[in-house]
């Protein structure tokens, strides 16, 4: 069996930034724990000396010219921000107050 | 002349290149249809009437003048809801962009609009394409034409709903799984995943990039073909667009000849777990091939066996990353709890009252297949499962030209049959997650109805990398001999759609 716990799922809920209820961090244990057992098979298929493929079709180095080109307004960028002021997004206090 | 919306994209543009009919009426056909049926099928969560109109009309004003933009020139389509349109809002089937208009259009839809094609809306899909039933969309579930109380697949259950009911002639989709491809299976239509790359994603909102590949959604083959030709080529906004062009694939339906195919069939895919009448219809196209020529082997790909569970360690993992973006500070949702709370807490009020069930589910393992301790074990070694199945399907492409697997191991279910139960939901994919994994093209086409249901399903043709073309050249092969059976397309047979 897997070790989703509640504590572990209430610990990636904060990581992942997802509030979760009691009765939901209940109901994704169960949920996840069967996932996490039925997908854990990936280990008996493969051994240490065969390569990871991240990518489909492997291309290296792809660049442009570095030369501006047109791209979006300071008001096109912000036109759809929940909360903006003077050309910046706004945004709740980033640290706790002491 | 039979009505318009019944006519495929193909004849739909000749007529139009003839003046015999104009853009705009066209258009204004399937505005009346879908405005009429969309209540009934959910197709659309968006309607687009007066600019796809504009649209159509400047279609018509530049044909006036000699121009003819692309080979849909004048032909109107529907767009999945996760490509970005500055001219519509963009929900990708989720509450948390509820009311988002992009500030730019993704590659593909200015592709639309640069080869005259009016765009008549943006079609449902699972949250963040998440699904295969469009189920877990947060605007509820698209309706299967052939049943309206069953699935019409997922994610693009829009897209496929709206072609099969005639609510629209062809549709954009979008493939990271099966997206494409299931939805086509369990509706009767035609939908390719292109070759990884050959189409751009830029304006995708991304699932898992190194899966996620848009495709065409139609009525046949060839329809898919002009489409896949409209919107394929090289983007420098996609890093990984792939440099050269594929080739034209309406080419390739056009020389549809069996002569010298040798197809495979994967013993991984063709034994356990599929619907009896599916595996019937099955075996009846590898018949009929037989008996036109075509030399069909049993090819054995053994890793197939891990890639669902691979598959979802990699999306979830991916797909973890691609949507820590929506965090209430850009665009999108904000949900501010009470008292004086911190940005973090904004975002994860903001991100529990914007995500649904699944991608909650699927965004926190993925959290936990890339966490310190286990990432090896799941992520690493999903990643090396990976390479083991390309290495299967170099070994079946020295001995095969194409391979062909049903679609689907069912055809479409109820809605509500599994929408409790993930694993089970996850298996719908299981013939379709090899392509997505290992970059190569894969379509799918109708193969009949299924003796215990009366319900489609589909043939899969599966192609090595930048061969599109020979797919396409296989998928015109069956429906042709198909077609000679059926006598008409197997879309005729579907019951015809009553308003409310």
């Amino acid at each position: 069996m897997s070790e989703i716990t509640p504590d572990t799922v209430r610990h990636l809920a904060s990581l992942a930034r997802i509030l979760v209820t009691d009765a939901e961090v209940e109901k994704l244990a169960g949920e996840l724990a069967v996932i996490v057992d039925s997908v854990a098979k990936v280990n008996q298929a493969v051994s240490k000396d065969v390569v990871a493929t991240s990518h489909p079709i492997p291309m290296a180095n792809v660049f442009r010219e570095d030369v501006v080109r047109p791209s979006l307004s300071q008001s096109q960028a912000l036109s759809a921000a929940p909360d903006s002021a003077e050309g910046r997004f706004r945004v709740a206090a980033i640290l706790d107050e002491e | 002349m039979s009505e318009l919306v019944y006519r495929p994209a193909s004849e739909l543009v000749a007529l139009i290149a003839k003046k015999e009919v104009s853009s705009v009426e066209v258009t204004k056909a399937f505005f009346d249809r879908s405005e009429k049926l969309n209540p009934v099928t959910n197709s659309y969560l968006h309607l687009n009437r007066e600019l796809a109109l504009a649209a159509a009309n400047s279609a018509d004003e530049a044909l006036s003048r000699g121009e003819v933009s692309s080979p849909l020139h004048g032909v109107p389509i529907a767009v999945k809801d996760n490509l970005t349109t500055t001219d519509a809002p963009t929900t990708s089937g989720s509450k948390i962009l509820e009311g988002w208009v992009p500030q730019y259009d993704a590659t593909v839809v200015t592709k639309l609009r640069q080869g005259a094609m009016p765009i008549l809306g943006k079609t449902n899909l699972d949250e963040f394409a998440m699904g295969s039933s469009t189920e877990y969309s947060a605007f509820g579930p698209s309706k299967n034409p052939w049943d309206l109380d069953r699935i019409p697949g997922g994610s693009g259950g829009g897209s496929s709903s709206a072609v099969s009911g005639f609510l629209a002639p062809v549709a954009i989709g979008s493939d990271t799984g099966g997206s494409i491809r299931f939805p086509a299976a369990v509706t009767g239509s035609v939908g390719a995943k292109p070759t990884y790359g050959a189409v751009s994603r830029y304006g995708l909102i991304a699932l898992a990039s190194s899966l996620d590949q848009i495709g065409p959604v139609a009525n046949n083959v060839l329809d898919t073909a002009l489409l896949q030709d409209v919107i394929s080529g090289h983007d420098p906004m996609d890093s990984t667009s792939l440099p050269n062009s594929l080739g034209s694939m309406a080419q390739a339906v056009r020389q549809a000849d069996p002569k010298g195919l040798r197809v495979g069939v994967v013993k991984q895919l063709s034994s356990d777990g599929f619907q009896p009448g599916v595996k019937e219809l099955f075996d009846d196209t590898i018949a009929k091939l037989v008996a036109e020529g075509v030399e069909v082997v049993e090819v054995d790909c053994p890793s197939f066996e891990y890639a669902v569970a691979a598959y979802y360690l990699i999306l979830p993992a991916e797909a973890s990353s691609n949507l820590a973006k929506f965090d209430s500070v850009r665009f999108g949702l904000r949900v501010t709890p009470e008292g004086n709370p911190t940005i973090e807490r904004v975002m994860a009020a903001t991100r529990e009252a914007g995500f649904g069930p699944e991608v909650k589910r699927r965004i926190i393992l993925g959290t936990y297949a890339l966490s310190s301790g286990y990432y090896d074990a799941y992520y690493g070694s999903a990643q090396k499962v990976r390479t083991l199945i390309q290495q299967d399907l170099n070994r079946a492409f020295e001995k095969v030209d194409v391979l062909l697997t049903p679609t689907a191991p069912t055809t479409a279910f109820k809605i509500g049959e599994k929408v409790n139960d993930p694993l089970a939901m996850y298996l719908n994919d299981i013939a379709t997650i090899p392509a997505n994994l290992a970059g190569i093209p894969g379509m799918s086409v109708p193969n009949g109805l299924a003796r215990e249901d009366g319900l489609p399903s589909g043939v899969q043709i599966l192609a090595p990398q930048m061969q599109d073309a020979l797919m396409y050249r296989v998928g015109a092969i069956i429906e042709k001999l198909y077609l000679a059976q059926w006598g008409s397309p197997l879309l005729t047979k579907a019951p015809k759609l009553e308003a409310k």
